[in-house]
């Protein structure tokens, strides 16, 4: 018997993140899935979110009744703080981010490649005319301990994602270790991509056939739990 | 003390500025000084370099300006922003339209070395090194440098004109508190700049009513101070000055 395949939603890549944070970490998260990230953690975790907008300790996305305007993450949106809680200006926010206190840096991308580069802010390869987003992306990718992306396994035509080679312009040359998709969690060391878990109903090789470099299979291949 | 000028409209506040410009707008989310933009907008300086986290517009509600309104207008020389295009590339941007046709120069920063390029202009340093943007586009054609193994790229400074701020409290020798996380940017273009303006939220206070250990920005940067009118911009949209007490931390 097969199990039907399960793509994993925006929420349930945050929660696949949320439960690999370590105890104690500093977590910066980007915009887009990642702000998910900080609604799915447990307090047990001792987990403290910093924002590029410098608000530090910063709890889950605010409900209606919690929501204050002035109190934002990196992608605008309100959210409750925790006691101890403090707040910086931007540059202090980079300087603690460039002096490397991050532990890790949870970011979106358009492509991954297996040498830890990956490109978030230029959807064109066309000569640069000093459009894109970057954002802080490219300050915390320099000096994050790790760079872990969450981002679709494949674009909306199929078209691989984790590649040999970024084809679009990259946001940092090395960096990342961890990308978790709708499909697998896949690690990526010393220059190559390791599945270390896949969505229910998806096998390896059809992993391997949606991604653009090969696969190492990890001994320990576990289903994504949801 | 050195007390600023205390303006009793925001159009007073923006009279006499002057076209051609480098103004500094703060803001992320929460922190962007509208009530002095959307009265610089009715003043119609023109050729400005704007200084910013991103180039939006403002919401089309209630007739506030934004960046973006003086970029379609015609009014803006130069962006220099984290964001000069959107994040989703299926999104339309007046910005982007206009640097390809040419009417619009765009210099994009990472965010970090932005705030760091105006803190250093602020802080009397012409440049700097930072290991943000090294091995990609951005870094093309600035000068590298290695200190201890590692590659950095050099930055200039910015110093500018103008800058607006947006101050939650304020007291008369000009001394500014934010209010959470609208401080962002705040803090340091309020010290990147030669003409700092500030719309304030709370009531104007009496100097010394604001302990001098709590205070976020030193009165001596600060030029003009504006009190937002109550049917003015208020950063929820929704509060009114009086009552816009911090509650997120309880």
């Amino acid at each position: 018997m097969t199990t039907a395949q399960h793509r994993l939603t925006r929420e349930l890549i945050a929660a696949t993140i949320a439960r690999r944070l370590e105890r104690g970490w500093i977590v910066n998260l980007g915009v887009g899935m990642p702000t998910l990230v900080s609604s799915y953690v447990h307090p047990e975790q001792d987990l403290t979110f910093t924002s590029e907008n410098g608000v530090i300790g910063y709890a889950g996305l605010a409900d209606e009744s919690e929501m204050d305007q002035d109190i934002v993450n990196a992608g605008v949106q309100p959210v409750t703080l925790h006691p101890g809680a403090s707040i910086v200006h931007h540059a202090d926010s980079f300087a603690l981010v460039r002096r490397g206190m991050n532990d890790v840096t949870v970011l979106g991308a358009y492509e991954v490649a297996i040498d830890g580069s990956f490109a978030n802010w230029r959807t064109s390869t066309e000569p640069f005319d000093q459009l894109g987003g970057i954002g802080g992306a490219m300050d915390l990718a320099a000096r994050c301990k790790q760079v872990w992306i969450a981002m679709d396994h494949t674009t909306r035509d199929g078209s691989p994602r984790l590649l040999e080679h970024c084809t679009l312009p990259v946001t940092a040359p090395r960096g990342v270790t961890l990308v978790v998709t709708d499909v697998a969690v896949v690690a990526v060391r010393d220059g190559r991509f390791v599945l270390e878990e896949h969505a229910p109903g998806f096998s390896a090789a059809e992993i391997q056939a949606m991604t653009g470099a090969p696969l190492e299979i990890s001994r320990d291949l576990r289903e994504i739990q949801i | 003390m050195r007390q600023p000028i205390v303006c009793a409209t925001m159009s007073e506040a923006v009279a006499d500025i002057p076209d051609e410009i480098t103004l500094l707008v703060p803001g992320f989310g929460p922190g962007l000084p509208f009530n002095l933009l959307t009265a610089l907008y009715d003043q119609g300086a023109s050729g400005l370099t704007t200084v910013s986290n991103g180039v939006g517009g403002a919401p089309a509600t209630d007739g506030r300006k934004g960046l973006g309104e003086f970029v379609e207008a015609g009014r803006v020389k130069k962006v220099i922003a984290a964001f000069t295009a959107p994040t989703h590339p299926s999104r339309g941007s007046i910005v982007v339209d206009m640097v390809r046709a040419g009417t619009l120069e765009a210099e994009l920063v990472p965010q970090g070395t932005l705030a760091e390029r105006v803190r250093a202009g602020g802080a009397g340093i012409p440049a700097f090194y930072t290991p943000a943007s090294v091995g990609t586009l951005l870094a093309e054609g600035k000068e590298h440098r290695e200190f201890d193994g590692e590659t950095y790229v050099m930055e200039r400074a910015i110093f500018a004109d103008y800058a607006f701020i947006r101050a939650w409290r304020a007291d008369t020798a000009g001394n500014l508190v934010y209010r959470m996380a609208a401080r962002n940017f705040n803090p340091v273009f309020a010290m990147g700049a030669r003409h700092v303006i500030v719309e304030v939220e709370q009531p104007i206070v009496p100097s010394g009513e604001i302990p001098p250990d709590q205070v976020h920005t030193p009165g001596i940067y600060v030029e003009r101070l504006v009190q937002i009118p109550p049917d003015g911009y208020f950063s929820s949209g929704r509060m009114p000055a009086a009552t816009a007490e911090p509650r997120g931390s309880r």
